[in-house]
């Protein structure tokens, strides 16, 4: 079972994999720039435990921990 | 990129290829700094308005061309041509002229140059389309160092780049010469990767169903093969019918969508295009950039506004703030507004004297104008706290930080803002949904902002709680307290309701991934200009439906002028009375004879069937009739009907006695607390206010909505009153 990005602790960062989910979602998380081999920092957790602000090529973006599931990553 | 040293050895120009005024279009990714370059370049002749039937905002402006002026057009900030609903397929259209969009003769590709990569994505597929394009390199001082050089990316993505600085007008000069030397170029369209041989099969065969009027000679009106395969790549990658992510674009041909269904493509094939694109840019772009962008000012602060503990505090101060400073300015402007024309009208009508022309123009006309601009102050502000929240990148956030709560009734993060200001007025909460994408949740918003305890039902709480609940004061503050509470309640069930039946509302499976901008300095003109942009749209196009209906309305409270057969001489009685105090009362009750006689008084005795297992009579009948025009209307209505007077208000002591003393027919007390109860009950769930409907009618693109938020209010409000109206007496309550 490999790891997803939601797996990864607060600070940690991991290189992605591949993307999961349906077609749409992958698609706009590959144009903004996830595409595998790409490194990824979770930076913070929201207050309430979600959504996740990642790091991703110098600019960050909130997702949420589920989406994040779909995410799957290998160690940097 | 010099325009001078063109001018010195530059050949003789060629000819622009028509005489027409160029059409220029100005593309580029959320947060890069596209509207300041767009209002740099325009000045002050943008105007908005809305693609048809799409709420998406349109502004064009005027741009100096050396030859003379052109349009310049604002397109939608976005990461990608590729899209998934209406929203998204406007750029499309306006860049490749689809749909009678016009195909623009020059695209203006913005580039951060802190986030370089991600936006000449955008710029290769544009390339790809065939656009003629010119780069504008911005956040090249934000980029400091870091910042790449523009003839150097020039030469990269084969076309101009020149770097601008929208704040100081840095750059302007070369990117205007830039423009008018690409309106002479041939259009080419550029690919930077090449379609492997199954991806090429399927182009071919979604190229030979392309429609006439998809075709690159009719959109440039020359023969451009790479941009149909471009379109035809477009088409294979947004057109789905799989059953749970299906497509929701508009204007795409029968033939065109049946040619692309009939492949079958797999996902490696679905990603070649994107993973091509970003091989090419993660092989190209650090030739260019190498160098990391400085954020460490935006990491500071977002150790701070972001944190688990003090963010919360923060983000509650900031949004108290902002709710008291929206009730504490705009009071007294809404206020002045009110008395202005009040005292405009009395001039009017002691010069022109009494007729029914001058009933119409004062309590009419001017009263409807009145109706529409008092939600001026309230939206003039909204616009000018939430164009400094987005533009200093706040509001991204907000939404952040509020997801997980919004998620949970399957609301956007972002609707927590237009909710928020739901407390003030619908009205301006409804236009605020704007700052959310997708038009799902946009409308979800929209029907149950209305739910929200607005200042307008203030009135009619406080005269009830005033004069039908015999309690403490400390009771009827909580009752009050009481009264939000329910409506918050309400709304977010309401919410988490609809989203589960109505099918057009249900929570897809889309992705919510939103920026978080590094923070910066927002700027006046920009936000000022947002604000007034937004405001005039507002007096425009809900505006004028606004003050249609509160004339409608008053036609119908006032109409017909003669009394029935054997009604009292009012004239005589008027002139017998003794003293002016007696004059008054008489006047009050041929006001109050009228309005019974008049159609909205007769549409009020003919509901009384119906709201009368509510507890309430004709009377209350009449009230809710006036209260269309706006909930306090309510107030005043029952005023008139009550005979005390034309400017009753909700601590008026003579209508609260008219109340408490009212009498049925049969000698009962016609309002008992249960009855009071039953009547807010009523007021906080039923959709009482035309100027709502008008604003959801424009915000949804048509009457459906409007329609299906009355309905639904309007039946749940009904249903509850009847509930706690009829429990109450089952309980023995009265």
């Amino acid at each position: 079972m490999p790891l997803s990005l939601a797996e990864i602790p607060l600070g940690g960062s991991a290189k992605v994999r591949s993307i999961e989910g349906p077609r749409t979602f992958r698609r706009r998380l590959l144009e903004m720039g996830l595409v595998p081999g790409t490194v990824v920092r979770v930076v913070t957790i929201a207050p309430l435990g979600d959504p996740l602000r990642i790091e991703v090529r110098h600019g960050q973006w909130s997702i949420r921990r589920n989406e994040a599931a779909q995410i799957e990553i290998e160690p940097p | 990129m010099t325009a001078d040293a063109d001018c010195h050895d530059a050949p003789p120009r060629p000819k622009r290829s028509d005489s027409r005024v160029p059409q220029i279009a100005l593309a580029g990714n959320p947060n890069v700094g596209k509207t300041t370059l767009f209002n740099a370049l325009t000045g002050s002749s943008a105007k908005v308005s809305n693609y048809p039937g799409i709420t998406v905002e349109r502004r064009t402006g005027a741009l100096a061309l050396p030859e003379g002026p052109a349009d310049l057009h604002d397109l939608p900030g976005t990461y990608s041509l590729n899209a998934r609903s209406a929203e998204e397929q406007i750029t499309l259209d306006a860049l490749v002229g689809l749909n009678g969009e016009t195909a623009p003769d020059v695209v203006i590709v913005c580039l951060d140059a802190t986030q370089l990569a991600r936006s000449v994505y955008l710029l290769l597929q544009c390339r790809e389309l065939g656009a003629r394009v010119v780069g504008a390199l911005t956040m090249v001082d934000e980029a400091g160092a870091a910042a790449p050089d523009a003839r150097a990316l020039g030469a990269l993505v084969d076309c101009e780049v020149v770097a601008v600085t929208a704040r100081t007008k840095r750059g302007l000069p070369d990117l205007v010469a830039a423009i008018d030397r690409a309106l002479r170029v041939e259009r080419r369209a550029v690919w930077k990767w090449t379609p492997s041989p199954a991806l090429r099969a399927h182009l071919d065969a979604v190229t030979a169903a392309l429609p006439k009027s998809w075709h690159s000679r009719a959109r440039y009106g020359t023969e451009l093969a790479g941009s149909d395969d471009a379109v035809a790549l477009w088409a294979l990658t947004c057109i789905d019918g799989s059953e749970h992510d299906a497509d929701e674009l508009v204007g795409v041909p029968a033939e065109l969508r049946a040619a692309v269904l009939a492949q079958d493509t797999t996902r490696a094939l679905d990603d070649e295009a994107v993973l091509a694109r970003w091989a090419w840019l993660d092989r190209e772009i650090p030739h260019v950039a190498h160098i990391k962008p400085d954020r460490s000012m935006t990491e500071r602060i977002d150790r701070v506004l972001l944190h688990r503990a003090a963010g919360f505090v923060v983000f509650l101060g900031v949004m108290t703030v902002l709710f008291m400073s929206l009730f504490a300015w705009a009071d007294p402007l809404i206020d002045g507004i009110d008395h202005g024309l009040k005292a405009f009208g009395g001039e009017l009508r002691n010069v022109l004297g009494a007729s029914i022309f001058t009933d119409f123009l004062v309590d009419g006309v001017i009263a409807g104008t009145g109706a529409v601009l008092v939600f001026l102050p309230q939206i003039l502000l909204l616009f000018l706290f939430l164009g400094f929240l987005e533009d200093c990148g706040y509001l991204a956030r907000v939404a952040y930080l509020m997801d997980r709560v919004m998620r949970s009734m399957n609301l956007h993060g972002r609707a927590f803002v237009p909710m928020l200001f739901g407390f003030a007025c619908a009205v301006p909460a409804i236009t605020a949904t704007r700052t959310m994408e997708r038009r799902r949740d946009r409308i979800l918003t929209m029907m149950v902002v209305p739910l929200m305890t607005c200042s307008a039902r203030l009135p009619v709480y406080t005269l009830v709680i005033g004069a039908l609940i015999p309690s403490s004061r400390v009771t009827k503050g909580l009752l009050m307290v009481g009264m939000y509470a329910f409506s918050v309640t309400t709304s977010l069930i309401a919410a988490w309701l609809m989203s589960k039946t109505v099918k057009k509302l249900k929570a897809k499976r889309l992705p919510f991934i939103i920026e978080l901008p590094p923070y910066r300095w927002p700027r006046l003109p920009d936000v000022l200009r947002m604000m007034w942009g937004k405001s005039s749209m507002f007096l425009r196009e809900a505006g004028t439906v606004i003050l249609a209906c509160s004339i409608a309305l008053w036609a119908l409270l006032y109409f017909p002028r003669h009394l029935p057969e054997g009604s009292p001489d009012y004239a005589a009685l008027v002139a017998q009375a003794p003293t002016e105090e007696a004059k008054q009362q008489v006047f009050a009750l041929e006001q109050a004879a009228h309005l019974e006689n008049s159609y909205g008084g007769r549409l009020g005795h003919a509901i009384e069937p119906v709201i009368a297992p509510l507890g309430f009579d004709w009377k209350i009948g009449v009230g809710l009739v006036g209260a269309f025009a706006a909930r306090e209307v309510f107030v005043s209505t029952l005023g008139i009907v009550y005979a005390v007077g034309t400017d009753a208000d909700a601590q008026s002591q003579p209508l609260r006695k008219a109340l408490q003393e009212a009498k049925h027919s049969d000698g009962r007390t016609a309002y008992t607390p249960l009855v009071g109860l039953s009547l807010m009950i009523f007021f906080a769930l039923a959709m009482q206010c035309m100027s709502t409907l008008a604003v959801v009618r424009r915000e949804s693109g048509g009457f459906g909505w409007p329609i299906f938020l009355f309905s639904y209010m309007t039946v749940l409000a009904w249903t509850v009153s009847f509930l706690v109206f009829q429990g109450g007496k089952l309980l023995g309550f009265s």
